[in-house]
């Protein structure tokens, strides 16, 4: 990894809060969420079901769906200059999601590898229109122009004979095909920061290892940043610098990849990392487990949400006052009073 | 017959299962996918087989062939039952099936779509009694509050519908239901892969600790690789309707002596950042099953791949005791494993 990378951020989420407002009451799906993207780097978000990993997604890219809103919180993106001057930015949240500027950095500057690439790509057109269609709606070229740009993203995510693919519908394309079809969508209007959404959960292991392999090429190659959402460890820690752990729409702990595995902090990710079976854990005996399940959104615990599931827990701490995110090194951070005392965060 | 060491509960005698492609108005049969394709396998009593491959490698097939929930196109399967008699369930016709029933079921992947959302706790897991004889309810009552604490659920929630619950604690409801009627060979496809990890670890040691206590014998389909090799006692690994390898769970990790496991295990992401995998790219892809290649069906991705390869198929055969192998190379080929 080159270490002579700008070391401004490209994007700042700064307290992030996004509530969905239903009839039954509130869900705080994303509360309080802070996270800086790199140039040249993958920031991985790892969690379970309900953590908020998607709602963060979405909130960068200012799709989440009525009811749920930003609340609170600042997105602060680096702007590509437009005419070589300096780099401009701006705050994604208070951006219109449906007015012009949003709509030419989604798609232009931030692009989305979604999850399901069958549900992604639409049946009807051929993978070729909906990716011309794209690159005509952020570059200035004609129809022949934004061909040729589509050929050469073929080309450069490996698609065997490009020309025929290209005319072809999502459903004629096998999944590798299918996911690399989508990977050259998202890179053909250049992005600078890349959110790959569980990029890999639909297709089987051999293809993973062939997506997983061709993201890490093309980011070499563009130095382009990307936010790397999973729920698999083995993934995560294959692909990301940094990784950000959610539970429940908080963040339990950040850190680079190798202190989040090999130096966790946070009760909640070392019974994760020893929860799932792996090359070194026994064969046939019982796995630690974690107690207990995910709660439901609405019955979110008061205080740090995974107390009831926690093997540390503290009562008169956890389940009174909600830990803040704090440093415990120089680059990691957790949000556990095992860490950091009540009266320090007060 | 003498009683030495663990006999097959099941074996799989050339198993196949061709599902015709039609075309025209005549739906005329142009060609066969060949979903399973001559496979060979046995379970021992009280074991667990791991079935693994990508998918359409015919894993779902060929577990689906067992419980005759599909009627194989030929080929045999071995079944011993209660009684030490041994059956072949693939002639049976569905009265002589119906008996046998009970000793084989079935715990589903999605525990979602598998629990039909008006019926309650009760219902779910009582109905396999109802339908197998016990009219009584209170007998029924009693048998699906032991069955619930047996999976570690709370027999009060049994007026509950499945809405109520967590994805881990469905999954628990549909063991309970395949626990029902004392079965002998439980068919697991994909039993935790729709689960979060955190609940996953729980799952897992539910059923190697109801193994134990009831002495079931598993067959684990999954194509998660981690989850295989803690629970199973001997892997068989699929592609494109065949078996391509078969060992012990510690001898397949360690010495893989097939291509295709091997790039299977140099494929997975390792959850330790120090261990750098998914180096050793698979070229290509999956292979149709409509459309097999000549010989070798990996042969197109195999990077040990020589002529006889293209067009000699590789004959399934014991390399060592207990390990099988489908490669005209297995023998010379050194091939790197998991440490």
């Amino acid at each position: 990894m080159n270490m002579n990378q700008s070391t401004e951020p490209l994007l700042s989420v700064r307290d992030l809060k996004v509530h969905f407002f239903m009839d039954e009451g509130v869900v705080k799906a994303v509360d309080g969420v802070s996270l800086d993207v790199y140039p040249g780097r993958v920031f991985g978000i790892v969690g379970e079901s309900g953590c908020g990993k998607s709602v963060t997604m979405k909130a960068i890219l200012r799709i989440v769906e009525t009811p749920g809103r930003i609340v609170e919180g600042k997105m602060l993106l680096r702007r590509r200059s437009r005419n070589g001057g300096l780099p401009e930015v701006v705050d994604l949240a208070r951006l219109d999601p449906k007015g012009q500027e949003m709509r030419d950095i989604r798609g232009g500057q931030i692009a989305l590898i979604p999850q399901e690439p069958m549900a992604a790509f639409s049946p009807v057109h051929t993978v070729g229109n909906q990716i011309i269609e794209a690159i005509r709606l952020h570059r200035a070229v004609n129809a022949r122009e934004a061909r040729e740009v589509a050929l050469q993203q073929f080309r450069d995510v490996g698609i065997p004979a490009p020309e025929q693919r290209l005319d072809e519908y999502s459903w004629q394309l096998s999944g590798g095909l299918r996911q690399r079809a989508m990977i050259a969508m998202a890179l053909s209007c250049n992005p600078t920061l890349l959110i790959a959404d569980e990029p890999t959960t639909a297709v089987d292991v051999t293809t993973q290892a062939q997506v997983l392999r061709l993201l890490r090429r093309l980011q070499a190659e563009r130095n382009s940043a990307i936010i790397f959402i999973t729920h698999d460890l083995g993934v995560i820690a294959q692909m990301a610098d940094y990784v950000m752990v959610m539970y429940l729409g908080l963040v339990m702990e950040q850190g680079s990849v190798d202190d989040i595995f090999h130096n966790p902090k946070h009760p909640y990710t070392k019974a994760l990392l020893e929860s799932i079976p792996s090359i070194h854990t026994t064969p046939r005996i019982d796995l630690p487990t974690i107690s207990g399940s995910i709660p439901h959104p609405f019955n979110r615990p008061a205080g740090c949400p995974f107390y009831p599931r926690c093997m540390k827990f503290m009562p008169g701490k956890c389940d009174q006052h909600t830990p803040a995110l704090l440093p415990v090194g120089e680059h990691q951070k957790v949000s556990c009073f095992l860490y950091h005392d009540v009266e320090v965060m007060a | 017959m003498t009683d030495t060491g663990p006999q097959p509960l099941l074996e799989a005698r050339n198993l196949r299962k061709f599902f015709p492609i039609r075309k025209g108005f005549l739906r005329r049969t142009v060609g066969y996918v060949r979903a399973v394709d001559d496979i060979n396998f046995f379970i021992n009593e009280g074991e667990t087989l791991g079935l693994v491959g990508e998918s359409g490698c015919g894993k779902t097939t060929a577990s689906r062939c067992i419980l005759r929930a599909l009627d194989p196109t030929g080929g045999e399967m071995l079944f011993r039952t209660e009684g030490g008699k041994v059956v072949d369930l693939a002639k049976l016709t569905r009265e002589e099936l119906h008996p046998l029933r009970p000793q084989m079921q079935m715990i589903f992947q999605d525990p979602y779509a598998s629990l039909n959302p008006r019926m309650t706790l009760f219902d779910i897991v009582g109905e396999p009694l109802l339908v197998n004889g016990m009219r009584n309810r209170r007998e029924r009552e009693e048998r699906v509050a032991e069955l619930l604490r047996l999976v570690g659920l709370r027999p009060e929630f049994m007026q509950r519908f499945p809405h109520a619950f967590s994805g881990g604690q469905r999954q628990r409801i549909g063991i309970a239901r395949a626990l029902a009627l004392n079965p002998r060979l439980v068919v697991a496809d994909e039993p935790v892969s729709a689960l979060d990890v955190s609940v996953q670890a729980q799952t897992l040691n539910l059923l190697l600790d109801l193994q134990k206590r009831l002495q079931l014998t598993y067959l684990f389909v999954s194509h998660n690789l981690s989850v295989v090799r803690h629970i199973c006692d001997r892997v068989t690994v699929m592609y494109v309707g065949k078996i391509v390898e078969t060992a012990t769970s510690d001898e397949l990790f360690a010495r893989p002596r097939h291509p295709y496991t091997a790039a299977l295990l140099a494929a997975l992401p390792v959850a330790d950042p120090r261990i750098k995998t998914g180096n050793v790219e698979l070229p290509g892809e999956v292979a149709s099953p409509a459309h097999p290649p000549s010989g070798c069906y990996f042969h197109p991705r195999c990077t040990y791949c020589i002529d006889r390869c293209k067009v000699e198929t590789p004959v399934y055969r014991e390399l060592t005791p207990g390990h099988f192998a489908a490669c005209h190379r297995a023998e010379e080929l050194n091939l790197a494993g998991m440490a």
